[in-house]
């Protein structure tokens, strides 16, 4: 990176860089309702409006329901607009993420990742957003605060492209990332205007340009919607690869898009992992490969869309994978874990898999932890017989 | 990497200092570092912790503190219910804020043991008994992570103006009484 393009290195949290990135996207419109681990970022954000360093239109919400109902209306309107939630406030906005992605309205929204109740929990785990799967939204996971504020700005750019036009939902993990400050540069926002222009759309309200939007369809035609969603989905996985690849010529900084591989040319073993355990398991990966073992990291950035096509060429290449699941889907295994195996198992794969089931409810996911994964994961390719699904750190067994 | 946990009561200001350690060890030091606290409720008087992580390297580690090189004090009534002595490894530190010397302390394992009477000096510097920016300078002084200069600086950057002068005026009062008996 050039001496010109260094940028300012702040102290930040990972809510309050999500808040600067927020700043420099210039939404015209910001719904806000909090709930922990998220409510630093709209707080933050509301002191940039107080101190007129925003200009938008600041709006109190009654609810998180009303955050995206609002944030619809002002979408509806051509503007670009954000709102941040977290866990019980993402499922009371179940409803409206339907509305928002069937009517094709990119809205960012920073989801702070935690826990369902019950039993009620504040702390962090996958649950929230991955019940959300099916929402028609795209979902990125971020590692860290730096990420976390550069995966906000590149959710606009991916959002609001006109392929795409379908919300983004960004995560990051509850307390572990929202509550722990870290270095992190901000970029300028002359930078940030070259990478994202201001927000136009022919998907709104327009008194020289009359229609309708949001409305019913038969059966004759929803078919065809869905089919629309469907493929602006597909178009999507090419979207965020060139999103971040035009993000790193800017700024230096770049994520791999969809996935981002960690010593994974030559591994044996695999293991995927979405958010801030990337990191943890980065440390890991080195320590191992100090004792020769050909382990790597898969890092999930992209849920959805998912990047099936690089898990199907990952089957060919190595011997086991374990995915770490945040979460559970009761009575079946961990979602990410299903996503991954299906795709893994394209034929000519002969690649064996576990699902760690890790870090629920803000339980640490220890180094200690993931060393025992891959000793597992080498275990099951000796032929070892080990259950698939794997509850990490159990209390019993 | 140096890995260091603070022990205070809600209202302490213990995250506090763990973060103005963390600023002034990436920001103005050149290094990178990690602060966090013990997540969660926060109540006013209960045990809390808060935790700064400092290296050479970008830290990708976002796993919980379990081993310390220095582990902070900010309050003598803790050590009837916490164990304060958790994960400090073996050439690590122990920094107690007390009126006693450390040889009054007894703990098992031979840690090496610091006190500083922080609460007689914060009471002295800043009128209250919020010890907090006295034990930093302490820490400063002990471990030498990080530069005065820098902390002030950190000061400085985040703290509200009232409150910059003397805050800084008590790490540098903790700080060269230290020094002084080295």
């Amino acid at each position: 990176m050039s001496e010109l393009k260094m940028e300012k290195k702040h102290f930040l949290s990972g809510d309050e860089a999500v808040a600067y990135a927020v700043k420099l996207c210039k939404p015209d419109v910001i719904a806000a309702y909090p709930i922990t681990p998220q409510t630093v970022i709209v707080e933050k954000i509301s002191e940039f409006v107080a101190a007129k360093e925003m200009d938008c239109q600041y709006l109190h919400v009654e609810s998180e329901h009303s955050a995206m109902a609002a944030s619809m209306g002002a979408s509806l309107m051509g503007s670009r607009t954000f709102t941040a939630t977290s866990s019980q406030g993402l499922l009371y906005m179940c409803e409206m993420l339907h509305y928002v992605s069937g009517s094709r309205f990119p809205i960012v929204m920073v989801n702070a990742n935690r826990t369902v109740a019950a039993p009620w929990n504040i702390y962090g785990d996958h649950r929230d957003s991955l019940s959300q799967r099916d929402s028609g939204w795209i979902q990125i996971y971020v590692e860290n605060a730096q990420e976390a504020l550069d995966a906000t700005i590149q959710a606009y750019k991916i959002a609001e492209n006109s392929c795409v036009s379908l919300p983004v939902m960004v995560n990051l993990d509850g307390f572990v990332l929202t509550h722990t400050y870290e270095l992190v540069d901000i970029p300028n926002q002359e930078m940030v205007d070259e990478f994202l222009p201001s927000f136009t759309t022919t998907n709104k309200l327009d008194f020289n340009n009359p229609k309708s939007l949001c409305f019913s369809a038969s059966p004759e035609w929803q078919t065809e919607f869905r089919y629309q969603q469907y493929e602006a989905m597909e178009a999507a996985k090419k979207i965020i690869n060139k999103a971040d690849e035009e993000f790193g010529k800017i700024f230096g900084r770049y994520y791999g898009g969809m996935i981002e591989e960690y010593r994974c040319a030559d591994a044996d073993y695999a293991l995927v992992a979405m958010g801030s355990v990337a990191g943890t398991t980065r440390l890991v990966v080195d320590k191992l490969r100090e004792e020769g073992k050909k382990v790597g990291l898969v890092k999930l950035r992209s849920y959805r869309p998912f990047p099936k096509e690089y898990f199907q060429k990952l089957g060919r290449r190595v011997k086991a994978v374990g995915v770490i699941d945040r979460d559970i889907s009761f009575g079946y295994e961990g979602a990410v874990y299903s996503d991954v195996k299906g795709a893994l198992f394209h034929p000519g794969a002969q690649v064996k898999t576990i699902n760690f089931i890790a870090g629920l409810s803000g339980r640490d996911i220890t180094k200690e932890y993931l060393t025992e994964m891959y000793q597992k994961l080498e275990a099951i390719d000796k032929g070892q017989n080990i259950a698939e699904v794997q509850f990490t750190g159990l209390r019993w067994t | 990497m140096i890995e260091i946990r603070w022990h205070g009561r809600g209202g302490h200001g213990g995250f506090t200092a763990a973060r103005l350690l963390g600023l002034a060890a990436s920001v103005y030091g050149g290094n990178y570092s990690q602060a966090f606290p013990s997540f969660g409720p926060e109540r006013r008087g209960a045990p809390v912790l808060g935790f700064t992580r400092i290296d050479i390297e970008q830290i990708n580690d976002h796993s919980q503190v379990y081993n310390c090189d220095y582990v902070i004090v900010l309050d003598e009534t803790l050590l009837d219910t916490v164990d304060v002595t958790k994960g400090i490894k073996e050439e690590g530190i122990l920094l107690i804020n007390s009126a006693k010397s450390s040889e009054q302390f007894n703990f098992p394992n031979n840690i090496k043991i610091r006190t500083f009477n922080a609460t007689k000096t914060a009471l002295e510097v800043l009128g209250v008994p919020i010890t907090n920016t006295v034990m930093l300078g302490a820490v400063v002084a002990i471990t030498g992570v990080v530069k005065l200069e820098a902390v002030k600086s950190a000061i400085d950057e985040f703290m509200a103006p009232e409150l910059r002068d003397k805050n800084k005026k008590a790490v540098e009062v903790a700080y060269n009484s230290i020094k002084g008996v080295n």
